[in-house]
């Protein structure tokens, strides 16, 4: 029985992310906006990344980009040595708006990318089973999304992701919409399971503490074009926890990223 | 014992003006809503059927006083007079024309049904396809069905399959049209989550873009099915010794008035039935529409 899942699980020392000399510009009343300039970075199978930054600083392009969504003006994405040009199953992808299928129940859309590849339905229902347990939604598994809570669809929205088993989940901004304690459960839930499988996580974010809390490295994005500014290791224990956030290096990091975005965000209002 | 209820027995007429006040207050008073709902929704049946006598008394009085001012309401049959060519028709043998026109409509209805779901999605989906047939579409959609007449008349071999292209006309382009809207209409959002998954051009369009549609689709279908209805009595003016339809024209035609408004009032009936009835099968299709509305 477990086999299967093992296999499932086993299959994840893949991720290795490439990004060379990423540029994205388009044009605007005849003008051309640099979202992007040259952003260079490598990310090595199963690391925790988040990018961090103030808004229009680009870091959802650079997710878009990495998930095939638009193509860039120069530059390559590379996953697991394979050249990024379109959208693919081996890049999960979790979206800050609610995204499950309305017309498909918890269990179906969760099955949704096994079923389209032809996994056996004896597989599809042992894999489904295994990861609604994981996130405690199997009770749950009949409803339509619009009968889940925004935490509930957001926990079925990932696990839909991963149970693909994608070389790297890529998540833009996933618990913005939820509240501040459902937030805080959930961020230690996608941890749980990211030490299981050791995916490689890349997660947009603009909260330092939401950053600090997850990632192993932190990418803090520059505006005005947008770029990374600079590269952040989070040393903080693992397993993190709520009390992770009073050590004094929480505490210290914290300061240090909030001068970074500080001087950031002023520029993109223009008030430097 | 008995003096007791003695006492109660002096004590209630007043008691029971001490109630009624209550209730009365209890009924005016915001917080007791159930009461207060009750006495609106009473209120509310209330005006409804006055609308009723209201309208039939006026539309009596307008025709016993041969009401001719501009509108002449002399030839107009009064309710009593639908009321009695109603009993006729029903006690004579109203079933087949019922099912002649039913016939007819849902004939017209199904074709439309399926040409038009099956081209929506085709012209909203695939845009070389819209470029192809759309424009010619466009064209005709404007044309009502009486303009038709002439045209079906020379171009089908029975009188019947014309019957029943002029209703089908009626409910082609609603349902053509909210098709394209629904597809046309799909969320961004939705096809990259598709994408995401691994999923071709076959499953996005299966299991994203049709379910996606449907409830505009499914609007279509009920629009459609009404227009199939106000299409009938031009259809069946064409030709036919059955049908509703063909009751109103025919008895206007022989002067006989009163079955004209019978008529009417028939089709206005069994339209809104039908498409009554598209609309609960169509809900059948979109379980997960079903359970929004109770939860709602």
């Amino acid at each position: 029985m477990a086999t299967l899942v093992e296999k499932n699980l086993g299959q994840r020392v893949r991720g290795f992310v490439e990004v060379e000399n990423l540029s994205v510009s388009f044009k605007r009343k005849g003008q051309s906006v640099h979202v992007l300039e040259s952003v260079n970075f490598k990310i090595e199978p199963g690391e925790f990344i988040c990018l961090l930054g103030p808004s229009g600083c680009g870091k959802s392009t650079i997710l878009n980009v990495i998930a095939g969504f638009i193509q860039p003006s120069s530059g390559f994405v590379f996953v697991d040595k394979r050249h990024v040009d379109s959208p693919g199953a081996d890049r999960g992808f979790v979206f800050q708006q609610y995204s499950l299928l309305p017309w498909k129940t918890t269990y179906q859309n969760v099955e949704f990318g096994l079923k389209i590849r032809g996994v056996p339905k004896a597989e599809r229902s042992e894999l489904v089973h295994y990861y609604l347990n994981r996130v405690g939604l199997f009770k749950h598994r009949h409803s339509y999304p619009h009968q889940l809570s925004g935490g509930m669809q957001q926990r079925a929205s990932i696990i839909r992701a991963l149970v693909n088993s994608p070389s790297v989940l890529l998540m833009d901004e996933p618990f913005a919409a939820l509240d501040a304690q459902t937030r805080h459960m959930m961020q230690e839930l996608l941890l749980t399971i990211w030490s299981d499988l050791k995916t490689t996580v890349i997660f947009v974010t603009h909260d330092i503490e939401e950053a600090l809390f997850l990632s192993d490295k932190i990418f803090v994005m520059g505006v005005n074009p947008g770029r990374i500014k600079e590269k952040i290791n989070v040393t903080l224990d693992r397993p993190r926890h709520a009390d992770s956030l009073l050590s004094p290096e929480f505490i210290s990091l914290n300061r240090q990223v909030f001068e970074l975005i500080r001087e950031e965000t002023l520029k993109s209002m223009d008030m430097d | 014992m008995s003096t007791s209820s003695k006492r109660s027995l002096k004590a209630s007429p007043l008691a029971k003006v001490n109630t009624t006040i209550a209730h009365c207050f209890k009924a005016l008073s915001r917080r007791d809503r159930s009461a207060s709902n009750q006495q609106q929704f009473n209120a509310q049946v209330f005006r409804r059927i006055l609308s009723l006598v209201l309208f039939f008394g006026i539309w009596q009085l307008l025709c016993l006083n041969r009401f001719n001012f501009f509108i002449n309401f002399e030839n107009v049959p009064s309710p009593i007079e639908v009321a009695q060519a109603t009993v006729q028709f029903v006690t004579g043998n109203p079933m087949k024309h019922v099912q002649a026109s039913a016939i007819r409509v849902l004939s017209g209805f199904t074709i439309a049904a399926v040409l038009g779901i099956s081209l929506g999605i085709l012209i909203g989906w695939f845009k070389k396809i819209e470029d192809l047939i759309f424009m010619p579409l466009e064209l005709l959609r404007p044309i009502p069905a009486v303009a038709w007449i002439p045209l079906a008349i020379l171009m089908f071999p029975t009188s019947e399959s014309g019957m029943i292209y002029l209703t089908f006309i009626g409910a082609f382009f609603p349902i053509l049209i909210s098709t394209i809207r629904g597809v046309e209409s799909t969320d961004l959002l939705l096809l990259r989550v598709g994408q995401c998954l691994g999923a071709k051009q076959w499953h996005i369009f299966k299991d994203i873009v049709v379910p996606g549609a449907m409830p505009s689709i499914a609007s279509g279908l009920v629009i459609g099915m009404g227009n199939s209805w106000f299409c009938l009595v031009t259809a069946e003016i064409l030709a036919g010794r059955y049908g509703v339809g063909y009751i109103t024209w025919e008895s206007y035609i022989t002067s006989n008035y009163p079955p004209i408004v019978m008529g009417m009032l028939l089709i206005g009936l069994m339209g809104a039935a039908s498409a009554y009835a598209v609309d609960r099968l169509t809900c059948l299709f979109m379980p997960w529409r079903i359970t929004k509305k109770k939860s709602a």
